[in-house]
């Protein structure tokens, strides 16, 4: 497969201005008029066993949460420090305390609980777990769902609205680096507050007439630089055809989760995360292939079994409405669900009450899109030696996964050659990923 | 208490309006007077020119000899603009274009690379440009790391225009604490938290970082494996060989004194020898400090390894560090280095000839980065038209045939939608509300249109969301509407809708409008009221805002 111009990769055409979506999004209603990746969604599903996941849902924990309140506990232990466990609907697999509502989900949910990486900072562990690669001066490396939106560029046509989008972008949202800065997440806000920048500021006679001088010095200026034939595919202002098409497209209604009904948006609670949750579902139903939701503070280095806690309240009820959610709309066999952060936290509490960062042994959770429910891979040891340097604490660790098999195991889960080599802008061919899926969680 | 607040921000904002508005009616015009900058005058300027006319004749003899036709001279505004995006990352003001009209034409461009020179906008925005290079775009370790501090500090050495062999000598050699001595957050940057040893900056990223920034030459392929494309040879430029694991590694060990305490970065000359298990190794062996080629200029007795790295890297023989920053500095200004990407330079060759002499004169005149600036911004190259008669192909691009157009860079988006809507310069002298809202503005607008990063020259194509931003954004409207601006003023101070199209011509696109464009807008703002003037006025902003020839240095 050979890397191409990213001139060739918008989502829309000059052909798209003028098309107006059928799509209504169905709410409580379940009424709806799919697009066509949709309709291909739901075909699948209707005509048999989902062969491989359509979509990706990132819930991410930005601050990298600590495994022991969350999907790692070791209840009763020192490094516990008194953080509890809950029983969870799947055999024999205990999760954080404060998990009320994912516990009743974990038959759908698997765990990878020693997964380890090399970064120990938190830009280079964003970048690390969300491209499958370290840092490198040399080359940005795509985060996963940039790679899913190249590898699925055939239904780029087939919606008016981005197939990539990051709800509460942190610092580090998902990017298409060496692909291309088309395949970057388009990133919204909160969802109860209108999509960024898709509303004219004039109105509609005013904006016709803003769009007609725009053309006239644009024509001018590509007139003198018609000769051009080194920098004319570059030069063609198509977006502004994309973006008018976005711009009036009812596709946007995805976004607005007022949609739904008032008790479906209360199960994923009254917060910005849990409302991005509800819409990257609907999302997803509009034919979105990745959408990432970011849900921040947990930077734990103080008072982390409090801060720890408050993270979790939000997180639970959005993480298990989701799993719910998808379900009742048929949704989770092609839907891929990853719930994780950069890293995790030390076993030891410090002075201030706080754990400090730990990328030797954190835990990530997977559910949908062929990923089998209830089980976990990896384990972390309850007596870690404190002060031990890292390949000690990596000895520790039973069945360790780095992140970049998580990327294979996503990877295989959709479908894609994730051993294939993309040619990339500085001439050295690069794998999609570099590591190996966890078949366990694959199997059925 | 609230009343008093009010009625003082009610007065300092009447006052901000008003001078403003002088402002706008002393530039729709013309200006009263011109300040000479004092480098206009001090410059050896014949010596300047025989360099640019010389660095013309290889650059012209490229052309010929690949048998392509060239471009002649751009219209001095595009010029004029070209260096305004490439030394302060934003437009020319209108203020600046009616003062360069006050000067003999064939003294503008010399009079205002002068007054960019010595502007400190210039020194911040190349600060900001190397900074990605020394330490990337990364916050870096929590306490220990000051960026900013970091970035202030080398645009104080842009500023004075400190030899850059000097600056590169005090970043690599310097001891002391990471807010009192800003350079040496080239190394607590490279201190890895919570993986490694928190006492010292980690020697293999520093040797990849140090290769890629001061030799212009990306090596780090070979931290795990020898060579084995044959595209990273090493040892010696007249008889290179393949490079190898231990070549990194080897440079790697110069760093491997460095430590960091309470007080800062500084010197363990007892520390133990660098070691590192290779791959076809069994076990980790000790690997001296040793550099990747031309080993005469290395003083190998030298104790203190970095001092003997920081020696060698700016050895005034040592082609690579001239070439490394001669060809980042004209990617700068043009957009695309002579070789790409402008860290991968090989150590044998090839070699463009215009590179080689550009190296040479740089080394030869003490490494005097305004004086660089100077011979390219004179050449025949940097003036050529971007359009052509004939056909532009990547050949006229890689030989700087024409001049190479190029997307901008957000960040030079950002300020040129802020210096666009105002028609006095926005630098240090602004008033501080200026300045403090072109700080925020810019910085939210880069962060939703995309940071490029450490990778400064990759070639971009335009997003979605970029094109969103343009059209809807916050920053275009606040920018429109805001009384403090001087858009909606020039409807009702421009003498006639000629010159009001012509003001926002030359605030939007530095130049002057075509006949036919004139027409078109004027009779757009004839015969109509005071209010729809106004709008009128915002509109044709917002197109020429949004256009094609706006977002595109060319």
């Amino acid at each position: 497969m050979n890397f191409q111009s990213d001139d060739n990769y918008s989502c829309h055409g000059n052909d798209h201005v003028e098309r107006r979506s059928f799509l209504k999004i169905g709410g409580a209603a379940g009424f709806s008029l799919l697009t066509p990746v949709a309709s291909a969604l739901a075909r699948q599903h209707n005509d048999g066993p989902i062969e491989t996941a359509k979509s990706l849902i990132v819930l991410w924990l930005d601050g990298a949460p600590s495994q022991l309140e969350t999907f790692d506990p070791h209840p009763g232990t020192d490094i516990a420090a008194g953080s509890k466990a809950r029983k969870t609907n799947a055999d024999g697999v205990l999760i954080g305390d404060g998990f009320e509502q994912v516990a009743e989900q974990m038959d759908s949910i698997s765990l990878i609980r020693a997964v380890t990486s090399k970064e120990g900072d938190h830009a280079r562990a964003v970048y690390n777990i969300k491209s499958g690669f370290r840092p490198d001066p040399t080359l940005i490396h795509p985060s996963v769902g940039s790679v899913i939106c190249h590898q699925t560029l055939s239904d780029s046509q087939l919606i008016d609205i981005p197939r990539h989008i990051s709800i509460l972008p942190g610092g580090f949202p998902a990017r298409g680096g060496y692909l291309g800065d088309a395949f970057d997440a388009f990133k919204i806000g909160d969802p109860k507050r209108p999509v960024p920048d898709v509303t004219a500021v004039v109105d509609k006679k005013r904006q016709r007439q803003r769009i007609n001088d725009l053309n006239f010095v644009d024509q001018a200026f590509l007139a003198r630089h018609a000769n051009n034939s080194a920098k004319r595919a570059k030069l063609n202002p198509s977006n502004l055809n994309a973006a008018l098409t976005m711009m009036s497209s009812e596709q946007l209604d995805a976004f607005d989760v007022s949609n739904e009904s008032e008790s479906l948006r209360a199960e994923y609670g009254d917060t910005p995360f849990g409302r991005g949750c509800l819409a990257a579902v609907r999302l997803i139903k509009a034919g979105v292939r990745c959408v990432e939701i970011t849900l921040g503070g947990w930077d734990t280095h103080v008072n982390n079994h409090e801060l720890q806690a408050g993270r979790i309240k939000i997180l639970d009820p959005a993480f298990a409405a989701l799993i719910r959610d998808l379900k009742r709309r048929m949704l989770l066999d092609s839907t891929l669900v990853l719930c994780g952060g950069e890293f995790g936290r030390t076993p030891f509490v410090n002075p201030v009450g706080g754990r400090d960062h730990w990328p030797q042994g954190f835990s990530v959770a997977m559910a949908g899109g062929g990923i089998q429910g209830g089980r976990v891979v990896g384990e972390t040891n309850p007596e870690p030696k404190q002060g031990a340097r890292a390949s000690a604490r990596l000895a520790d660790l039973k069945d360790p996964h780095g992140v970049e098999d998580i990327h294979a195991t996503i990877l295989k889960a959709m479908g894609i050659q994730y051993e294939h080599e993309l040619d990339t802008p500085v001439g050295r061919p690069m794998k999609i990923c570099q590591g190996k899926p966890i078949e366990r969680l694959l199997e059925t | 208490m609230a009343t008093t607040r009010n009625w003082f921000k009610d007065v300092f904002l009447f006052g901000v309006i008003l001078s403003g508005l002088a402002a706008v009616t002393a530039y729709l015009l013309a200006v009263d007077r011109v300040v000479t900058p004092e480098s206009f005058h001090t410059t050896p300027l014949t010596k300047i020119r025989a360099a640019s006319a010389k660095l013309d004749q290889a650059i012209n003899t490229s052309i010929a000899d690949a048998q392509l036709q060239s471009t002649n001279r751009a219209d001095s505004s595009q010029i004029f603009r070209r260096l305004a995006l490439s030394l302060t990352g934003s437009l020319p003001s209108v203020e600046e274009l009616r003062e360069i009209e006050k000067i003999a034409a064939d003294e503008q461009v010399h009079w205002y690379v002068s007054h960019l020179l010595e502007d400190k906008r210039t020194s911040d925005y190349l600060a900001e440009r190397f900074t990605r290079v020394f330490v990337g775009v990364e916050q870096g370790p929590f306490l220990i790391y000051r960026r900013r501090r970091f970035r202030t500090w080398l645009s104080d050495q842009f500023r004075a225009n400190m030899p850059y062999d000097r600056i590169c000598k005090t970043m690599l050699t310097s001891n002391g604490i990471w807010t009192d001595k800003p350079q040496v957050n080239f190394y607590t940057y490279n201190i890895i938290p919570d993986v490694d040893d928190e006492t010292k900056p980690d020697p293999i990223r520093l040797a990849a970082r140090t290769s890629r920034a001061f030799l212009g030459m990306r090596i780090d392929c070979l931290q795990c494996h020898d060579d084995f494309l044959g595209t990273m040879n090493l040892g010696s430029a007249d008889d290179p060989v393949e490079g190898t694991q231990r070549h990194f590694h080897a440079l790697a060990s110069f760093f491997s004194q460095v430590k960091n305490s309470v007080t800062g970065i500084y010197d363990d000359l007892d520390a133990d020898t660098y070691q590192y298990k290779l791959l076809d190794d069994d076990e980790e062996s000790v690997i001296e400090a040793q550099v990747p080629f031309s080993e005469a200029f290395d003083q190998a007795s030298k104790n203190n390894l970095r001092v003997r790295l920081a020696n060698w890297v700016t050895h005034d023989e040592n082609l690579p560090f001239a070439r490394s920053v001669v060809n980042r500095v004209w990617a700068i200004m043009f957009g695309r280095g002579f070789i790409q990407p402008v860290d991968n330079i090989p150590l044998e060759g090839p070699f463009p000839v215009a590179l080689e002499q550009l190296a040479h004169d740089f080394m030869t005149n003490g490494y005097d980065l305004h004086r660089l600036i100077r011979v390219i911004a004179y050449s025949e190259a940097f003036q050529r038209s971007s359009t052509a008669d004939f056909e532009i192909l990547s050949a006229h691009n890689s030989h700087f045939a024409v001049f190479p157009i190029l997307r901008l860079r957000p960040e030079q988006v950002a300020g040129s939608i802020i210096q666009s809507t105002s028609l006095t310069t926005i630098d240090a002298t602004s008033h501080i509300i200026s300045q403090l809202t072109k700080f925020g503005q810019e910085t939210d607008f880069v962060d939703r249109f995309g940071d490029l990063g450490e990778d400064e020259f990759n070639e971009k194509s335009e997003t979605i969301t970029q094109r969103l931003l343009l059209m809807n954004g916050k920053m275009v409207r606040e920018r429109l509407k805001s009384q403090l601006n001087s858009v909606t003023r020039i409807a009702d101070l421009s003498p006639n809708m000629e010159t009001a199209v012509e003001t926002i011509y030359l605030a939007t696109l530095s130049r002057k409008p075509t006949t036919e464009e004139s027409e078109f807008f004027v009779s757009q703002l004839t015969d109509v009221s005071s209010g729809q003037r106004k709008r009128k006025v915002v509109d044709i902003y917002w197109s020429l805002i949004n256009s094609v020839e706006f977002v595109w240095n060319h």
